[in-house]
């Protein structure tokens, strides 16, 4: 269609749309230099007099100092969590569920500075904190609010008590989301917690410390010790403590377990995944795309329910792969506090160096990498969005959890060969299945040997939806009316 | 055209097109619908929008006076600043099309000609056919025609198929824009289908609505034709255009198009030769937007030409 | 006339149906008889067959399931004369055997229900529906206590089986003669082979064995002293198996519970 004579202007056509830079305010935002630990209801010094650095992954800068836990300290947590047990086992439910609900309304209130904290601390886009984490976080609160006052209806004719002091560690990828996976389920039922957030991301639990106490929520219910593995390991191995909970990879998740072993205490782990997303030659395509896309590149990969592994019935993998790898190239890598920045920064160096040392093996094993051309900036922690094809079941990168932006595609031909491969894993955490044959979904669902099953979506997260996994996955649902039983005695 | 493809069994394939999957499609919109587009890059938006957008007057009412006006604010969106584009073309029944006609003439601004017993398509073949070749010969450059929508459901592709091929041909050299009026397709399913099949019969562009029919265009109906339109360039070669029409009033609901379009499509769409608005009240709100950009002061309606 | 000269019966192991001594050639005296005293490799061949037998049996549906569970209980019944006089006669004997039977009818009714008591639909803040089900661990473990030995073994191994597990069980190590005979009732009844296998023998051999299996997916140890737990515990973190400890009390939907995994489904909902 030739356009004669047109006005013109300086702009001219097919010039790609170029998207400026459109930086979240961070003004509004107060980090303070130094963190205290939170026990029994104050900031108080650590005994250990240690701290540690938390450094925003994307700048490589310090973002404030934070108390390091000795075993004093956590011996002072634990003992304020088991003292407030006493009075917050035996307080009126609806007074606990308002106390919960407080909680719930706090982080509402206090989104925007969750979702810019978290953004700095994690590396993880302002749109994913602004509008999947700091939500999420504040809808489970208000979920087990409302549990608090209605156990006896969750398990009927049967006497429930709460199990005590819980120890709960929780990793570096959905920093407040799984504080509260793990602290409102826990106040629902009349426990206390000893909460030990992930090193490299403490600051959303310092603020969370902060809304308990603008909750008035009483003294010990909530407490919050900073600190490395090692910290952790202590509040794990404390006596007092009742009930463990961890999320993290499976191997520390062994560890643990030995750890606890013969010890009494009640255990759940969420651990690794390396989860297949299968798609179907009748499949939704772009929407499968989208499914793919969000499976493995949301939060960088940092997620343990990643769709790592592509499975492509091998009729379509030409027309998947060639969408795919153009949507590959529209994902914007950079600036995690930019609003249009769809894969933000990886958490830590020790990360990026996992992920890189991966993705080598799978060069070297003879699988065929690609990325799109992205500018990457200059400081921080980086990693292209990466797909792998040629990936053949053997791999390092089809078998080991990566926890990165990277995918690897394998093709398979019938329905049974992609159970097969995809059940062929230690773990069993999650999968996604994609096509347009309701029977077939149901087929598949009943037959991957994961907690999660995701039809036709994929990494969709709900208060109300139990999530765990299967085999080296863990074991405990957190979410839902099951997530109230790793919390609860049932006699 | 409609014997270049002989399609003996038009109904089976068409029901054999590729599914979409509503939910999936709609989170897919809003996500784009949510990128931050600021300063310059919104004031390069808001150009193209410029450029890109059909100004649209489709009322009973509409007299020679009214589409004098309106070509005079086609041409000159901002009297006195030059640096405001034309608009790519205007839109009206094709009752006006010599009218428009004579007050674009050598402006650039060309002029775009609804036909085919628009908005229903409820007519005969021969009329509609007659009503777009007398269109073009009345100097519309474009035509933008509607699909046989009880056809379509009706399962009666073929018909749908050669109606367009027969208006496709009668409107030569004219461009085609096929209007699939989405709002009664009921489903994305069949938004892909009609996509697929208009192509297929010539269409230069599709057109998601007449702007009669609630709802009109939608970010989750769009992003399922532009995903029709890159699959058939990928298979076929061939460049078709869009044009979301009705109820785009607000530049932030325009930008949101061309962020669409842009991740969507890419570079070879973000051209008038492309890419269409179909608009009769975004252009003030557009160029309100500019004035704002650019003097970081907020507007007053008054100062912006209502024609 | 001459007395008439009893036929003894050789018990043997239970194991993919089949009854065999063990691969070892052991056996130990209990009860005053020579029971087959099984080995570790007797224990990695149950394990296989109960892995072989899982996706069969976790397939059946709970109806078909109830109604096996049930024909065991109908099994049992007809040889109540028997356990009573292999576990001594008298009425603690009656009173187990009884319970026994009383618990395979309670499980045999449960097995369609489990779903229906555990599962739950999830009213997501979003256009998906969400339903969460039960389903069956996989290969478990058990141990049964010393005493008692019918019983005890029974109110694990019902609840196991009404969830659709595959088990290895370890029979009580002084009393193991219920358990072999248990096994005869399995075989008689429509349990396909597998799915339950029992092995007589020293508990101190076998559990770090079953224990540290990779592919036991869980272990009901209920019946472990706690320095045995511990060790359970331990050895259970190589492949990070379920340990649970079966109370010994009413059945309960939650007994069946604890050997099973929840699975959430989403899909959307639109056209």
């Amino acid at each position: 269609m030739a356009l004669a004579k047109r006005p013109t202007t300086d702009l001219t056509t097919q010039t790609p749309f170029q998207y400026e830079a459109a930086p979240e305010a961070v003004d509004h935002v107060r980090i303070a230099g130094s963190y205290d630990l939170f026990i029994g209801g104050r900031f108080v010094a650590p005994h250990s007099r240690k701290r540690f650095a938390t450094v925003n992954p994307a700048t490589e800068e310090t973002l404030a100092q934070v108390a390091e836990a000795d075993e004093v300290d956590v011996d002072h947590a634990v003992k304020a969590a088991a003292n407030a047990f006493r009075s917050w086992s035996r307080l009126d439910p609806g007074r606990r569920a308002r106390y919960i609900f407080r909680l719930s309304r706090l982080i509402q209130e206090r989104a925007r500075e969750l979702a810019v904290v978290e953004t700095m601390d994690g590396g993880k886009p302002i749109k994913e904190s602004r509008d999947v984490d700091i939500p999420l976080a504040a809808a489970h609160f208000f979920y087990y609010a409302g549990w608090a006052d209605k156990l006896e209806w969750a398990v009927p004719n049967r006497r429930l008590r709460p199990l005590g002091v819980a120890g709960q560690v929780i990793p570096w990828n959905f920093p407040l989301l799984m504080l509260a996976w793990k602290v409102a389920p826990a106040l629902a039922t009349g426990n206390t917690v000893v909460l030990k957030p992930a090193e490299t991301t403490p600051l959303t639990a310092m603020l969370f410390a902060e809304i308990c106490q603008q909750a008035e929520l009483p003294p010990g219910v909530v407490n919050v010790v900073t600190g490395a593995g090692q910290t952790g390991s202590m509040v794990v191995g404390h006596p007092e403590v009742r009930k463990v909970a961890f999320t993290g990879s499976t191997e520390v998740g062994k560890l643990i377990r030995r750890q606890v072993a013969g010890r009494g205490k009640r255990l759940t782990l969420e651990l690794g995944g390396k989860a297949a997303n299968i798609v179907f030659e009748d499949a939704p395509l772009d929407q499968a795309v989208e499914g793919v896309v969000n499976g493995i590149y949301f939060n960088q990969g940092h997620v343990c329910c990643a769709g790592s592994r592509l499975l492509v019935q091998e009729s379509i993998l030409e027309p998947l792969l060639q969408k795919l790898k153009v949507r590959l190239g529209t994902l914007r890598v950079g600036d995690p506090l930019d609003k249009n920045t769809d894969v933000g920064a990886i958490n830590s160096k020790q990360q990026l160096e996992k992920i890189e040392g991966l993705v080598e093996s799978g060069i070297e094993e003879g699988a065929e990498v690609y990325q799109p051309p992205c500018e990457l900036p200059a400081r921080g922690y980086w990693f292209r969005p990466t797909l792998f094809t040629g990936v053949a079941q053997s791999h390092r990168i089809a078998r080991e959890e990566i926890f990165g932006p990277v995918l690897s595609v394998l093709s398979f031909r019938t329905p049974e060969e992609a159970v097969e491969k995809a059940n062929n894993t230690p773990y069993g955490l999650s999968a996604g299945v994609w096509t347009d044959k309701g029977s077939r979904i149901l087929w598949m669902a009943e037959r991957m040997r994961a907690g999660v099953v995701w039809a036709n979506t994929y990494n969709r997260f709900d208060p109300t939806s139990p999530f765990g996994g299967y085999k080296e996955s863990g074991f405990g649902r957190e979410g839902g009316l099951h997530g109230l039983l790793p919390y609860l005695d049932v006699d | 055209m409609a014997t270049a493809v002989t399609l003996a069994h038009l109904g089976s394939l068409m029901r054999g097109v590729r599914t979409v999957d509503q939910v999936g499609a709609e989170e897919r919109a809003a996500s784009l619908s949510k990128r931050s587009i600021k300063r310059s890059s919104k004031l390069w938006a808001l150009d193209l929008a410029i450029r890109c957008m059909d100004l649209t007057t489709l009322e009973g009412a509409d007299t020679p006076g009214k589409v004098a006006a309106l070509c005079s604010k086609a041409i000159r969106p901002q009297p006195g600043d030059a640096s405001i584009p034309s608009v790519a073309a205007v839109c009206l029944y094709p009752s006006l099309v010599a009218e428009a006609t004579r007050h674009l003439r050598g402006s650039g601004v060309r002029v775009a000609s609804v036909a085919t017993a628009f908005p229903s398509g409820q007519s005969f073949l021969d009329v509609k056919v007659a009503e777009a070749r007398q269109a073009v010969a009345a100097g519309a450059d474009e035509v933008d025609m509607v699909i046989d929508r009880g056809a379509f459901l009706s399962g009666d592709y073929q018909k749908v198929y050669d109606e367009i091929g027969a208006v496709k041909e009668a409107c030569e050299p004219a461009h085609l824009k096929v209007i699939l009026e989405t709002g009664e397709l009921g489903t994305y399913d069949n938004v892909r289908r009609a996509s697929i099949l208009a192509m297929a019969a010539g269409a230069d562009f599709i057109k998601t609505s007449t702007g009669k029919v609630q709802p009109a265009a939608t970010l989750p109906v769009s992003l399922v034709m532009m995903e029709s339109i890159r699959d058939f360039h990928h298979e076929t070669g061939r460049l078709v255009g869009f044009k979301p029409a009705g109820g785009i009033r607000t530049s932030k609901v325009a930008i949101a198009y061309l962020v669409m379009l842009w991740e969507t499509l890419g570079a070879e769409w973000m051209t008038p030769e492309r890419f269409r608005l179909g608009a009769s009240s975004l252009l003030n709100d557009v160029l309100m937007q500019i004035s704002k950009e650019r003097s970081g002061s907020y507007q007053s309606d008054d100062y912006f030409t209502k024609d | 006339m001459a007395e008439r000269l009893e036929v003894r019966k050789t018990y043997k192991l239970y194991m993919g149906g089949q009854f065999v001594r063990s691969e070892s050639g052991r056996s130990y005296a209990a009860e005053g008889f020579n029971v087959p005293r099984a080995s570790r490799k007797d224990l990695r061949d149950s394990v296989r067959a109960a892995r072989a037998a899982f996706p069969g049996w976790s397939a059946r549906t709970a109806m078909n399931r109830g109604q096996i569970l049930y024909r065991i209980a109908e099994m049992l019944e007809g040889r109540r004369a028997q356990f009573l006089s292999l576990l001594g006669g008298g009425r603690p004997a009656g009173r187990q055997v009884d319970a026994a039977i009383a618990t395979w009818v309670w499980y045999a009714g449960l097995t369609d229900k489990v779903a229906q008591l555990a599962g739950t639909v999830n009213p997501v803040a979003g256009p998906y529906f969400n339903f969460t089900i039960p389903e069956p661990t996989g290969v478990v473990g058990m141990v049964a206590p010393e005493e008692p030995p019918l019983l005890g073994l029974v109110a694990r191994l019902a609840p196991a089986l009404c969830g659709g597990n595959a088990v290895v069980a370890l029979a009580s190590e002084p009393l193991p003669l219920a358990a072999l005979t248990l096994a005869e009732v399995l075989a008689t009844g429509d349990l396909p082979p597998g799915v339950v296998n029992l092995l007589s023998g020293r508990r101190a051999e076998l559990l770090p064995w079953l224990a540290s299996h990779m592919d036991v997916n869980a272990l009901d140890a209920g019946a472990c002293t706690d320095p045995e737990l511990a060790a359970v515990e331990e050895a259970a973190a190589g492949n990070l198996k379920r340990v649970v400890r079966q109370r010994e009390v009413q059945p309960s939907p939650q007994a069946v519970t604890a050997l099973m995994e929840f699975k959430t489904v989403w899909h959307p909902i639109g056209v």
